[in-house]
């Protein structure tokens, strides 16, 4: 400024220029290595589990016809259905909707959820309501007195 | 003597703090009077009630325990072991709904009074933010106490999140602290409910209050030109002392509902339980919840929620945005538009809310 010229012409302000950019590369920095283990810290690390293909689901002769109950596959929720028939069905119990927990409900003979009112047939598919998608189906296989839900 | 001792102190005080600055301020403090000055007393009480909450949800401190193993439990032995814990847990309760409803009242009042208009936008958008913070008081403590109904309102309420593209799914793990709902989501709930929450609101607040002491109260644009030969109120102590009044009775509605209508604790969460039947947020979040139960399954080509909740989104940011896009409340000239906007609102809420209500499902 002293010699008239503008503050970067000079050498002076050659030297505020790169100080400037200094200091504010390394704040930069400094901020970065700051929230860089913050935002790792509250994402929580992930839990390995064993990926579960098939889980026994109940005893044969648990279930009434046309009842359903909801068992664990492995950290969700599944919904074993013994039709008025007598022959089982097996499906995700998570709604695709806004991930409920469905249900069966024998006086329509339909799986339902009762958080957005979505209405499924017996092979998964939407009836009625605001789910997008079907029900993952599983596949049933009765061996000895054990109900063992795999999936397909 | 007496007053000897008290100017003593002042004086003591003045030369430390310039307290004679915030006395006369004080002292030439006004409340403008007319028709529309009922409105004034909403946000007052809206504060009183906030107050509450923090002394009672202090009080729940002491014996609440944030785990999955443990939450519910520990809820249930303050409402049937610890002396007057019904009373304290009803009235944390019952005193944050009605905190929700009269921010509502004084939200609403405030934007029909186009209040938010020049030099005010900065108290409008603060006042917007500190509602966001006390939705998220209420979704957080929704969960606290383990139950049924909030396991799934949690659920359902995260998910939404899930919606968002990109963004979503690392958002939804950050909220619920892993893929589920699980333990961790209550644990981190609590720590959004107990300090993350209280810290923003309390700066916010700040803000919001400071602004509303140097602006002062505004009056209608209606009125604007006879702001002058108005009649006013001095605010210490005549219309504190109204405010007051008004607080002990809230104070007593609150006491008389905890005991008439005491809080249901519910059913503890199970996870591995469907979701029952009737199963509902809270009030306040029943006009989104009935939404979302309308919408068809897509909307053109996007999945029907995440078409609801980036509506709601957009809504939310309209709502902060009001004092700026309202250019005509902002030039002094009448703004019809933004009533009408305001009065669409009003009935959309209430309309929704009341559906929710009353339509049973099967």
């Amino acid at each position: 400024m002293a010699h008239g010229a503008g503050p970067n012409s000079s050498p002076a302000g050659g030297r505020r220029r790169f100080l400037n950019w200094a200091l504010g590369g390394g704040a930069v920095g400094l901020a970065g290595s700051v929230f860089y283990p913050i935002l790792q810290f509250v994402l929580p690390p992930k839990i390995s589990e064993a990926v579960l293909s098939s889980v026994v689901a109940g005893k044969v002769g648990e279930l009434a016809p046309n009842t359903g109950k909801v068992f664990k596959f492995g950290s969700k929720p599944g919904l074993l259905i013994r039709l008025a028939s007598g022959e089982y069905k097996a499906f995700s119990a998570v709604c695709s909707h806004l991930q409920c927990t469905v249900q069966y409900r024998g006086d329509l003979s339909q799986i339902w959820c009762a958080c957005h009112n979505g209405h499924f047939n017996l092979n998964g598919e939407v009836l009625s309501g605001p789910p997008p998608a079907p029900l993952e189906a599983y596949s049933v296989a009765v061996r000895g007195d054990e109900i063992v839900v795999s999936k397909a | 003597m007496e007053a000897k001792t008290r100017s003593k102190v002042l004086d003591w005080l003045d030369e430390r703090l310039q307290v004679q600055v915030a006395l006369s301020f004080l002292a030439k403090k006004v409340v403008p009077l007319h028709r529309h000055s009922i409105w004034y007393y909403f946000g007052g009480m809206a504060l009183f009630l906030f107050s509450v909450q923090v002394v009672t949800g202090i009080l729940l401190l002491l014996y609440y325990r944030p785990t999955a193993e443990a939450a519910f439990e520990s809820v249930q032995f303050i409402v049937t072991e610890v002396r007057f814990g019904w009373l304290i847990r009803s009235i944390h309760s019952w005193s944050a709904n009605l905190m929700v409803a009269v921010l509502f009242v004084h939200m609403l009042s405030v934007f029909l009074l186009k209040a938010y208009r020049k030099p005010r936008e900065m108290t409008w958008v603060t006042g917007v933010l500190l509602f966001f913070c006390v939705l998220g008081f209420g979704f957080s403590g929704y969960l606290l106490p383990w139950n049924t109904l909030a396991f799934f309102a949690t659920k359902v309420g995260t998910e939404l999140v899930n919606t968002v593209p990109v963004v979503g799914q690392p958002l939804l793990i950050f909220l619920r602290g892993g893929e589920d709902v699980t333990g961790a989501t209550l644990t981190r709930f609590f720590g959004f409910h107990v300090a993350v929450l209280p810290m923003l609101t309390t700066l916010v607040l700040a803000l919001h209050l400071l602004m509303v002491q140097f602006q002062g109260m505004s009056v209608p644009p209606s009125m604007q030109d006879q702001e002058d030969r108005m009649k006013k109120m001095p605010f210490f102590p005549n219309f504190l002392l109204r405010d007051a009044l008004g607080w002990l009775v809230a104070l007593g509605l609150l006491a008389a509902l905890a005991a008439v209508f005491p809080w249901e604790l519910g059913v503890k969460a199970d996870p591995f339980a469907p979701a029952p039947a009737g199963i509902k947020p809270e009030w306040y979040f029943m006009f989104m919840f009935q939404t979302l139960k309308l919408a068809p399954s897509h909307i053109l080509f996007l999945e029907g929620e995440m078409v609801v909740f980036l509506f709601f989104g957009l809504c939310g940011l309209g709502l902060i945005l009001v004092p700026f896009l309202d250019a005509r409340s902002r030039r002094g000239e009448r703004s019809p538009l933004f009533t009408a906007v305001g009065i669409l609102m009003i009935l959309y809420i209430v309309t929704l809310t009341i559906v929710g209500y009353l339509v049973k499902v099967g």
